[in-house]
């Protein structure tokens, strides 16, 4: 009997562990998903009619068994760049996902020959 | 020397920031699907309102254009639209006109069609709005004109006025 319930337990614990890790990639596309009829929502946070769609959507894609490149894919191809919050690198956008390197080489430049600069007076 | 080297890259840090954010205020970031103008509807097949046939992108490519139109009967700006709906198919024999039914219930919508009369071609039903992401609308109404290679000549986000009445007949003269 105790046996029994320990299984049951068991099985139960692991489905609910299960349907997290599922819902846990959901909720990823979800929010990488920009609600084109509210200001400044998600796909996760809104409810509108829209929003309620889309999921129903990704849900029916994921269960179709396509990887979430896919699923972004389909929807860029339906509603432009605009709808997922990370863009994908192109000729326009180049400066924005490579200039936050530009300032900490910079950065580092600037550090290093002031450092240098400083030395060389201590040293005269 | 020194004082000057951190002037410069402190006045183009500011000069740059100015810059960034002028030309982030002044430009246009209302959103619209105008950018798919060119791009192909995908395929579909949906259930008919009215009996079992069912309604895919085949049928569409053989007319020469089709209007394809979301609409709902709870929905006020499709009773505003509906009348320059049912002047083009009476004025424009090229155009056919596909009526995509938009989380509606079935007799509401049949209703709505029998008091404002029937402009469309066909009617599809799409009850819980999938079908919608298919042809990328994100409201109702909305309108989709395609040619006989089902591109995509002009989209309409919002309801159909006089203005927009006599562009697609201009496009589809």
């Amino acid at each position: 009997m105790k046996i029994q319930k320990i299984i049951i337990i068991y099985f139960f614990l692991l489905s609910t562990l299960y349907s997290d890790e599922v819902n846990l990639e959901v909720m990823e596309i979800y929010k990488n998903l920009r609600c084109l009829v509210c200001q400044g929502q998600s796909i996760a946070d809104s409810n509108s009619d829209f929003a309620l769609t889309i999921k129903l959507v990704v849900q029916d894609q994921i269960k179709e068994g396509r990887t979430k490149k896919e699923i972004y894919d389909f929807l860029i191809s339906k509603y432009g760049e605009w709808i997922v919050y990370q863009p994908t690198l192109t000729k326009d956008n180049f400066f924005l996902w490579f200039l936050p390197y530009l300032v900490l080489v910079l950065g580092g430049l600037i550090i290093f020959f002031i450092t240098r600069k400083s030395k060389h007076n201590k040293a005269n | 020397m020194k004082i000057n080297f951190f002037k410069i890259i402190i006045f183009s840090f500011i000069t740059f920031f100015l810059l960034v954010f002028w030309l982030g205020l002044k430009k246009d970031n209302s959103y619209n699907t105008t950018n798919l103008i060119g791009n192909k509807i995908s395929s579909f097949q949906l259930a008919s309102i009215h009996n079992s046939d069912l309604i895919s992108d085949e049928l569409l490519k053989q007319n020469e254009f089709t209007l394809i139109n979301i609409f709902a009967s709870w929905c006020a700006p499709c009773r505003l639209e509906h009348k320059y709906l049912i002047k083009l198919a009476n004025q424009n024999r090229n155009v056919k006109i596909l009526g995509i039914n938009f989380k509606d219930k079935k007799n509401n919508a049949l209703n709505f069609l029998n008091k404002l009369g029937n402009p469309y071609n066909f009617v599809a039903e799409d009850l819980d709005g999938k079908a919608s992401i298919l042809f990328g609308t994100y409201g109702v109404p909305e309108s989709i004109l395609v040619d006989k290679e089902l591109t995509i000549i002009k989209k309409i986000i919002g309801p159909i006025g006089q203005r927009q009445f006599e562009e697609i007949l201009k496009l589809t003269q």
